[in-house]
């Protein structure tokens, strides 16, 4: 009985440290989950944006990178003075790395954002909100360009 | 010989065929302070400023830049676009409103052509 739970002690501990190991990479990754853009950290300005609430939905891959289906939304409920108050869509390989800025009116119960958006090439897209005091929230989404937005016949 | 007239009717006409057109749509019924949909279509090419023209030469860049929906003067939301969104922009997004209102809707592109469209909200009115 007691080999029995020693062995079940030592087979806990080493499964604890597998997922130490697995679980390791994903706070690293997190705190530098943000591409770097240069246009991004200029605007963040050493802000830290917390990756949560956010959804950014973009195609895995996209066919027709001149019009790309997107949805932003933020997880809500907003409390007051919670509200959020601009939404900021950050490209990391488009020549214009801001995308788009969405201004939201105060009190707004549901934060969703659908647009088409061109892609000029693979890359990850940066979603930001901004809450009403002052918290920064993000997302990122990855996608995988088939044909560009950018080819030039001329 | 009527210049005046003659240009007014060109100034008149030129204003007419830079408007840039489009379309609003909300969803309903609408029930106060609770969010509702609401869908945008402008016709614009949405130029990046990358492309040439048949002839080589570079096409400027004129997008959309911004598009804002105001109920009396109070802005409800403000886009501020960029190369980055596709040619005839299209967007769904949710406000909310207590009352029966009118929304303003206003889009300008970087030449300055503008288009707008008022669209009455009232509460509880299906279609």
């Amino acid at each position: 009985m007691r080999r029995y739970r020693e062995a079940r002690r030592q087979l806990l501990r080493s499964a604890g440290a597998c997922l130490i190991i697995v679980a390791l990479p994903r706070p690293v990754g997190a705190t530098g989950a943000l591409p770097a853009i240069p246009e991004l950290d200029g605007w963040l300005a050493g802000r830290v944006p917390r990756i949560e609430r956010v959804t950014l939905e973009l195609p895995r891959f996209a066919d027709n990178a001149d019009a790309v289906p997107m949805n932003l939304k933020v997880a809500g409920p907003f409390s007051d003075g919670e509200s959020v108050l601009a939404l900021r869509l950050f490209s990391e390989k488009n020549p214009y790395p801001r995308m788009a800025e969405f201004h939201l009116m105060p009190g707004l119960a549901r934060v969703e954002i659908e647009t088409r958006v061109r892609l000029a090439q693979s890359q990850t897209v940066v979603a930001i909100a901004e809450l009403e005091h002052g918290e920064l929230l993000a997302a990122t989404a990855e996608v995988t360009v088939t044909a560009s937005a950018c080819i030039d016949g001329g | 010989m009527a210049a005046g007239d003659a240009s007014a009717g060109v100034a008149a006409s030129t204003a007419a065929s830079t408007a840039i057109l489009g379309r609003v749509r909300l969803s309903a019924p609408i029930a106060a302070g609770v969010p509702f949909e609401v869908r945008v279509l402008l016709r614009h090419p949405m130029e990046t400023g990358f492309r040439h023209d048949e002839l080589g030469r570079p096409v400027p860049r004129n997008v959309i830049r911004e598009l804002v929906c105001r109920r009396a003067d109070r802005e409800l939301m403000r886009a501020s676009l960029g190369s980055g969104i596709s040619a005839n922009p299209y967007l769904r997004f949710f406000l909310q409103v207590d009352a029966d209102c009118e929304l303003g809707f206003e889009w300008v592109d970087d030449a300055g052509a503008r288009g707008a469209e008022r669209v009455a909200v009232k509460l509880g009115a299906a279609g």
